[in-house]
């Protein structure tokens, strides 16, 4: 009955989606004020709707009613709650209706929330909002319902991927997806504006905190699953290159491009078309993402769905939606008007080379991760494309991008002069030479790559440091004025800066770990000693230990440090037998510096057990960094000039936040 | 395709575990060969996994082919030899870093082609814009 009233909520979902996609755009064509409202209902029920469907689904999973194929397909009784709830969005109909979800949430807090939204442009947002959801709910209802039933319903479940029965991946999903789909709202922005022919500083002011959101939720959702994939695989890797990652990487350098372009349409009211031309790319990336996940055309680690049927549809969404936004694009783009002038050297042609640089580098993985499926077509040969390809084109494109990240945040707004700018970042500069002079000689200039790679990180940071230095005239004023002025300082900035010292976390981490990280593979008894970098580990015994599904061996370890014992970690080997499957519980050490990580293997047959043990200096800083990026991204959203109505902000902002900028 | 797709994702789904690869029987004993191999290994990819290289998978045939690299190499071989061998009995597609030949040119080149495209479509619109910014005076 649950699944049913799921299932016809949907439906009316789907109904709902319709009308909110063509009354209102006729409504705002004609100018109808109640047609046009018509738009924020629909928006409001969709979401409600929905939400009824995906707590259906839910309390489905909760109540093990294996009547649906789902839930007998993905579930089992003896799942912990928490794993039957993330359930749901394990497998390829319950993630969609997921993504749904988000879809029309979004939409409902346009309709719910956008009241200082011009009618027209609300109205023309939500219809196209509401096209999107009508081809996804289609897709849903169509091609993979949820609430599909069995007609001999089994006693138990077949259960889960005991890979996914991993609170990393509980939240990895929705993060990525709100990411995604919040790109949705640029894009329905960036359409409303095309067949509005207006494009204002306003409308930069209401699309930024969207792409912000979307922006946050990205960064978010690719940091933790580079971190669940580093714990759970069992072989101390955080990044893969993997065609799956490198769907959700993709939106990300776009969205990372449309984030500084819509700033500068915000601000100055220049780079409108391209940042309208952006948005529509960084959805169809974002749809893109879905597609190659959803249909599994590139198989890689996460896709669990291979039905061609699917595919095409989805695949047709992205056609229609990729197409009619570049489209519309062309006819309607000449109507709107170019913005205004500024010089060479200047915040926003530093902005330009951002996303210049963003685009080539998104472009590259894209190029990347589909050269193979070409290759393929053409089909004479079959080749790979991993990390050496993308080491080797990726990483010296990038490079650039992130020496010129630090020069912008310099620079003025609409001209200003490049010596004196540069010359304000004498001491971050003199910093990083410093640092890399001292590491090469420490290293006996052996690992020159990573050398530069942890001078960039210096340079990244201190010059992020240094430029809220600046801002605050630390050291040129009084101490109690420059912390006034911080106080003063809008929390863009403040976004800004975190961000942009979170990517030199990166950096810096991904330089380190790369060059320095040690191994120790090896068969140990219980009683075993042995050591990694300074540490002495020590098997102090394995159990068999019993858990809610799964059967695991249990190894204690033993760090110690100078001979004394500091710390005991424990690594399993769990073994579900429903699925027959193994999975790994490593155990890590992290004094936030650096990691030990130990990960168990099978037992020999001589009384042993393979155990492999990794050192990471530095690794912790991978996922700090991308946590301090999003961090950044809250931060700025929180900024008053999203807040405060839109029109009165500019008057509202303290006079130096003008001049000197975000 | 769909076949061997298919075929992949079979053993995909039986490899899908704990990934434990190299194991310590494996390793060799001259420290500079097994760095060798590590590296080599690195760049081979696991053909019945999704997206590993043989050093970080579990499947028997990535254990076969470790061994193989480990034989080639005691038995003297350079790298690009061990590589040649490898490619001669699996083809292109255990190569994890794509061969330059014909049909990859495209590949190598367009990274570096689209950076030159880029700045130059950007450092254009910047003359424009700057043109256009002499002309106006301060608003």
């Amino acid at each position: 009955m649950i699944a049913e009233i799921g299932h016809f909520a949907l439906l009316l979902a789907l109904m709902t989606s319709i009308v909110q996609s063509s009354l209102p755009l006729y409504g705002a064509h004609r100018q109808d004020r109640s047609l046009m409202a018509v738009g924020s209902y629909c928006g409001v029920i969709s979401f409600l709707l929905v939400a009824i469907a995906f707590v259906a689904l839910a309390a489905s999973f909760v109540n093990n009613d294996f009547s649906i194929k789902l839930v007998a397909n993905g579930s089992q009784i003896a799942k912990p709650l928490i794993y039957k709830i993330t359930g749901v969005w394990a497998n390829h109909e319950g993630s969609m209706l997921l993504w749904v979800l988000i879809l029309v949430v979004f939409a409902a807090l346009i309709a719910a929330f956008g009241k200082n939204l011009p009618a027209p442009l609300k109205a023309r947002v939500l219809a196209i909002q509401g096209m999107i959801a009508t081809a996804f709910l289609a897709f849903l209802v169509f091609t993979s319902n949820p609430f599909e039933r069995l007609m001999d319903a089994p006693a138990d479940g077949s259960g889960m991927n005991p890979i996914l029965q991993d609170p990393g991946l509980a939240i990895h999903p929705p993060c990525l997806y709100l990411g995604y789909v919040g790109f949705s709202v640029a894009f329905s922005f960036a359409l409303a504006a095309l067949i509005e022919g207006k494009v204002d500083a306003a409308w930069a002011r209401y699309v930024r905190p969207w792409v912000l959101i979307a922006w946050c939720f990205l960064t978010l959702g690719i940091t933790l699953g580079s971190f669940w994939a580093y714990y759970i695989l069992g072989w101390g890797g955080w990044w893969f290159w993997d065609p799956v990652e490198n769907v959700s990487f993709m939106p990300w350098l776009a969205g990372t491009a449309l984030l500084h372009s819509a700033l500068v349409v915000e601000r100055r009211h220049a780079l409108v078309s391209w940042t309208i031309l952006l948005s529509i790319l960084t959805f169809s990336l974002s749809l893109i993402g879905t597609f190659v996940v959803r249909s599994g055309v590139l198989t890689s680690v996460h896709s669990f769905a291979t039905d061609p049927t699917r595919g095409t549809f989805i695949l047709m969404i992205l056609m229609v939606a990729t197409g009619g936004g570049l489209l519309l694009y062309a006819f309607r783009i000449p109507a709107v008007r170019q913005g205004a002038p500024f010089a060479a050297v200047s915040r926003e042609s530093s902005l330009v080379l951002n996303n210049a640089l963003l685009v080539v580098a998104a472009a590259t993985v894209f190029i990347g991760t589909f050269y193979p499926l070409l290759i393929d077509l053409i089909g004479r040969d079959k080749i790979s494309i991993g990390p050496p390809y993308y080491n080797k084109t990726f990483v010296p494109l990038f490079v650039p991008l992130l020496i010129i990240m630090v020069v912008g945040p310099f620079l003025k707004w609409k001209r200003d002069d490049l010596g004196p700018a540069l010359k304000k970042l004498n001491a971050p500069l003199a910093v990083s030479v410093i640092a890399i002079a001292a590491l090469s000689v420490w290293t006996l200039g052996s690992h020159i790559l990573a050398v530069l790679g942890i001078g960039l990180s210096v340079w990244i940071i201190v010059g992020s440091f240094w430029a809220l230095a600046k801002r605050v005239k630390l050291w040129q004023v009084p101490i109690a004025q420059s912390f006034s002025i911080l106080r003063s300082t809008p929390r863009a900035y403040f976004g800004l800066f975190l961000a942009h010292m979170g990517l030199g976390f990166v950096v810096g981490a991904i330089a380190t770990v790369t060059t320095w990280q040690q191994e120790n593979i090896l068969a140990m008894k219980v009683g075993d000693r042995t050591v990694i970098s300074t540490y002495g580990v020590k098997l102090v015994n394995v159990e068999n230990i019993a858990g809610p599904n799964y059967n695991a061996e249990r190894g204690t370890f033993e760090l110690s440090s100078g001979g004394l014992a500091f710390k005991v970690l424990t690594a399993e080997r769990r073994f579900y037998p429903l699925q027959q499957m193994q999975t790994n519980q490593t155990g890590i050490r992290t004094n936030l510096i650096s990691n030990v990580y130990i990960a168990m293997g099978d037992a020999d047959n001589e009384g042993g057990w393979t155990v492999r043990i990794y050192y990471h200096p530095l690794a912790p800083w991978l996922w700090i960094g991308g946590f301090t990026m999003a961090l950044g991204g809250f931060v700025s959203l929180s900024d008053r000039r999203f807040r405060v109505g839109v029109g009165k902000a500019n008057k509202l902002l303290p006079s130096n936040a003008i001049e000197v900028g975000e | 395709m769909t076949r061997v797709l298919a075929i992949i994702f079979l053993f995909a789904m039986a490899t899908l575990g704990p990934a434990l690869a190299v194991l310590p029987d494996e390793i060799l004993k001259d420290p500079a060969l097994e760095t060798r191999a590590r590296l080599i290994s690195q760049d081979l990819r696991c053909l019945v996994c999704q997206n590993q290289s043989i050093d970080d998978s579990n499947a028997p045939l990535a254990k076969d082919l470790r061994i193989i690299v480990r034989e080639r190499l005691s038995a003297g071989d350079s790298d690009a030899q061990v590589f040649d061998y490898v490619v001669s009995r699996y083809g292109n597609y255990v190569l994890l870093q794509p061969p330059l030949q014909q049909d990859t040119y495209v590949l190598w080149a367009a990274p570096f082609l689209l950076m030159v495209l880029a700045l130059s479509i950007a450092f254009n619109y910047l003359r424009k814009r700057s043109r256009l910014s002499e002309g106006v005076e301060e608003d």
